[in-house]
């Protein structure tokens, strides 16, 4: 039953990050969406590490992590870069490559 | 397995769902924010009940400590206020995307329901202590290890180079 539990949650929380990509015009909220479905992934690695008792899982999301870590701190200096161009970060203004 | 654990995945699902739905859907960037660090520390809880103490500890210090911080930092230099007044997403997509995404999340549900038959076994004494995660990771996992702190010292000085005015 509770391994049912989480991996029902990762589920629909990596939904829930989709949904928030595909509406939100923020870049910021759109970086924590994502975020959102990056944790529910490393939940189910957790998961699947406990239920087959391999710490392998566990490394994988170590990996993640870090990873998330690098992701937020470049695509934070985007949005701070971008912002200072265009005074907005509704990624619908944001249309084109070179300006 | 006792309704006590049960008890616990019940309510760390609930807290950890409710307070995505709020990532999601609240116009205040702050708001949503912190919604994502309550998110954060209660997938910590979760590992925490699935015997990962050394994830755990983790999640907390670099996801809900330094990634949230460096988050709110951004929202709170920049001056959001178009942001909170909130241009909303065309029709098609208000429609196409929940719906895409329902999809989505109905298939991995299904195809992760049937994926486990039994409920967790006790666990071995060592699991998901530091010891045996670091003796993986600085075995098995030695060159990815290498590999991904040189990625973190490239994404450091991208962002010191994107964000600065004039170097």
């Amino acid at each position: 039953m509770e391994p049912r539990i989480v991996l029902a949650v990762s589920a629909v929380l990596f939904a829930l990050g989709v949904v928030g990509v595909l509406l939100r015009r923020g870049a910021i909220s759109i970086l924590m969406c994502v975020e959102l479905m990056l944790n529910a992934a490393n939940l189910v690695f957790i998961a699947y590490a406990r239920h087959y008792q391999e710490a392998e899982g566990q490394v994988y999301v170590f990996f993640v992590m870090t990873l998330a870590a690098a992701e937020a701190a470049v695509g934070l200096a985007i949005v701070l870069a971008l912002f200072r161009l265009r005074e907005t970060t509704d990624v619908d203004e944001i249309n084109l490559l070179k300006w | 397995m006792t309704a006590l654990t049960l008890a616990a995945y019940v309510v760390l699902a609930v807290l950890a769902l409710v307070s995505a739905v709020v990532v999601v859907w609240h116009r205040n960037p702050v708001v949503a924010a912190l919604a994502l660090a309550f998110n954060l520390v209660s997938i910590a809880g979760f590992y925490l009940v699935m015997d990962a103490q050394f994830l755990a500890l983790l999640q907390v210090i670099v996801y809900a400590g330094a990634i949230m911080v460096l988050i709110l930092f951004v929202i709170m230099l920049l001056n959001l206020r178009q942001e909170l007044r909130g241009r909303d997403s065309g029709l098609l997509q208000r429609v196409l995307g929940p719906l895409l995404a329902l999809t989505l999340g109905l298939l991995f549900v299904r195809v992760l329901w049937r994926s486990v038959t039994s409920g967790f076994a006790p666990p071995t004494p060592e699991f998901g202590t530091v010891a045996s995660v670091g003796r993986e990771l600085f075995g098995t996992f030695f060159y990815p290890f290498e590999a991904i702190s040189l990625l973190l010292v490239a994404a450091m000085v991208g962002a010191v180079l994107l964000a600065k005015r004039r170097l």
